[in-house]
């Protein structure tokens, strides 16, 4: 088991946000706003794939806006170096849409009238079956924070099932304690995806009213005790449009940086969800990000952290999807059903948000071929993991 | 090429082929036929071992090539002896490429755990051909307790940055009993050649051949530079020496000899 990082007390990821500024109360638009070409430049002629603030900070800056061929060349390099020519596969399986949150751009909020669905065991085996039998290898159990039913002996109990079926199974759910955590671990779950959604604190707050989520600082701890548990795979991001995308990825990296060499066997993936339509919520959202800004995070992430995976799910539109293949992401899902029951379409649950690639698992694998990458299904082993 | 023996199988190439990182199976099948290899490493994680129509699996011809399967991934010697024995028991391979890699972005192999794992394996009659760091203490440890072979790298695996520990990596040689594979790091055919004039028994590429605009091209150019090197080496190149040798500066004097 992982314990790296439980024998001496480091400094809290809470308190270095903080001390840098990024969660809310810093100066970071003024300083993004001050980065000039040459700075630009010295962070690009800086060893690839390496992190520190400053450097990522010119990346994501509005001068470098003018630099995305040359930052797509170095990052493309790169990700072929460290990755190879191949794009993994995965597919998120949804559990329940019963929450007891409030989050303000989630269809499955407290708040919303939409009608809930939570999967029996046998259900949620049943859509599992489905999604292996496109090929799938590693999957994604997803719920909204329903801690009555998708109990830790629930996600345990489920994963067991899923052993013969399935290499590697992660889920994203809502924070647990790290005794839970190790008891999904022993079951055979291997990775916990967990969003800060915000870093900014004035924007958590005010996007997270009521409920446990409410509570940022529990939130941003959480993944120090996914890894402590011994999660060998832990996804971090934040939803992007809630606060200025230029310096949540700032925090975004300090975050991903402080668990990287405070728990340096487990690996640190970025996922970059754009906010999405979602059933019955109307906000007119200030900070969206266009294609280009989306396109120079992932590529500033990339050229500050080589060996990190990068997620994109199919909340992008197909024509974006195939393009980013050669920027830098190393992992995709395909054939995604964002609703409870949506594979085995036995029920008529409302989706957590509206996907923009609907194409079959069997179609994005094509067109990954047909770029000249390999989709890889299982890259994984389910005999990893404790005995 | 003089032949390479590894616990008493008998190789005429030189170089093992790793198969990550291919574009696709087709491309990853003709890099390896053109590379002349006999030995190509699997990562036990990318493909279902137990079963036949793997496709992965399927590419590679197993009465051409030994396939020699690695545990790439495995966090200590608990997880790699288990996977080493699933393996087993699904094709019948004793032959493990050992790794025991805990971190998963640079992906250096723990000694420790190498070791351990390693004492366990052979234990339990396995051929056990471990991946290092280039530490010579731990590959004379390792030839101690019965490896077939070492299998230290040159440079962090997948860096292409070729013989970054040339003086460890020569230590090893000059002590080493047992077959010195120099496994990851090799970006370049010179790099490859540089490793056989040393002295290595064999080397493994991958990613270099793997990631190359043109695999196939770049398999036959390492399998040129891995004969190359060999036979450099068999010639008795010059004398490996740190400091230039003038012919006699110090004795130049005595012309009466």
């Amino acid at each position: 088991m992982n314990t790296a990082g439980t024998t001496k007390s480091l400094h809290d990821i809470g308190k270095k946000l903080a001390a840098v500024g990024l969660d809310g109360n810093g100066n970071w638009q003024e300083i993004l706003q001050n980065f000039k070409p040459a700075d630009v430049e010295r962070a690009l002629s800086q060893p690839v794939g390496l992190y520190s603030l400053n450097k990522l900070a010119a990346l994501v800056s509005p001068a470098a806006e003018d630099y995305l061929e040359q930052m797509a060349r170095l990052a493309h390099q790169l990700t072929l170096q460290r990755f190879g020519r191949i794009i993994q596969l995965y597919a998120p399986l949804y559990l329940s849409n019963h929450c007891i949150n409030s989050c303000l751009y989630c269809g499955y909020s407290t708040a919303s009238k939409c009608e809930r669905t939570r999967l029996s065991l046998e259900e949620a085996l049943e859509e599992a079956e489905v999604i292996a039998s496109e090929g799938f290898r590693h999957i994604l159990l997803v719920s909204s924070e329903d801690k009555d039913f998708i109990t830790v002996d629930y996600l345990a109990k489920f994963a067991k099932n899923l052993s013969s079926k399935f290499s590697s199974i992660s889920i994203e759910v809502y924070p647990m304690s790290r005794e839970q955590y190790a008891k999904l671990y022993q079951a055979g779950i291997d990775g916990v995806t967990l969003y800060q959604e915000t870093y900014n604190r004035k924007a958590y707050a005010y996007f997270h009213p009521a409920g446990p989520k409410a509570d940022y600082n529990e939130r941003l701890a959480a993944h120090d005790r996914t890894a402590q548990a011994g999660m060998r795979r832990l996804g971090v991001g934040v939803l992007l449009g809630l606060s200025d995308w230029r310096i949540e990825t700032l925090a975004l990296a300090e975050h991903a940086h402080y668990l990287m060499k405070r728990y340096w066997q487990s690996q640190v993936s970025f996922s970059l969800p754009r906010i999405c339509t979602a059933y019955n919520v109307s906000i007119n959202y200030k900070y969206l990000l266009s294609n280009s800004n989306f396109v120079q995070m992932m590529l500033a992430l990339r050229l500050c952290f080589a060996d990190a995976g990068i997620v994109i799910s199919t909340r992008e539109r197909p024509e974006l999807r195939d393009r980013l293949v050669r920027l830098g992401v190393t992992r995709m899902s395909a054939g995604s059903k964002t609703s409870p029951g949506g594979y085995t379409g036995k029920t008529e649950a409302v989706k957590q948000f509206e996907i923009d690639d609907r194409r079959t698992p069997a179609e994005v694998a094509a067109m990954i071929k047909s770029q000249g990458f390999e989709a890889v299904w299982k890259d994984w082993d389910a005999a990893f993991g404790p005995d | 090429m003089d032949e390479l023996v590894i616990a008493g199988k008998k190789f005429s190439s030189r170089l093992f082929i790793g198969t990550g990182k291919f574009a696709s199976n087709e491309i990853m099948a003709k890099a390896i036929e053109a590379s002349g290899t006999q030995i190509v490493t699997v990562a036990l994680r990318r493909v279902d071992i137990d079963n036949p129509q793997d496709e992965f699996l399927a590419a590679i011809d197993r009465d051409k090539y030994l396939l020699l399967p690695n545990t790439s991934g495995a966090r200590d010697a608990a997880e790699a002896m288990r996977l080493a024995r699933l393996a087993r028991a699904a094709t019948g391979i004793n032959w493990l490429k050992l790794e025991v890699t805990p971190d998963p972005y640079y992906l250096l192999p723990d000694p420790v755990e190498t070791l351990k794992a390693a004492e366990g394996l052979i234990k339990e009659g396995f051929v056990v051909l471990p991946y290092i760091n280039a530490d010579p203490i731990l590959a004379k440890r390792l030839e101690d307790i019965g490896t077939a072979t070492v299998m230290p790298l040159a440079s962090p695996i997948g860096s292409n940055q070729g013989l970054k520990a040339r003086a460890s990596l020569e230590i090893i040689i000059s002590q080493s009993n047992v077959p010195v594979v120099v496994d990851a790091g090799l970006g370049l055919p010179s790099h490859a050649a540089d490793a056989m004039e040393m002295g290595a028994d064999a080397v493994l590429v991958n990613t270099a051949i793997a990631t190359a605009a043109e695999p196939v091209k770049m398999a036959i150019a390492f399998k040129q530079a891995v004969e190359a090197g060999r036979l450099a080496y068999n010639a008795g190149a010059p004398a490996r020496s740190r400091t230039a040798q003038p012919s006699s500066p110090l004795t130049g004097f005595l012309t009466d000899r």
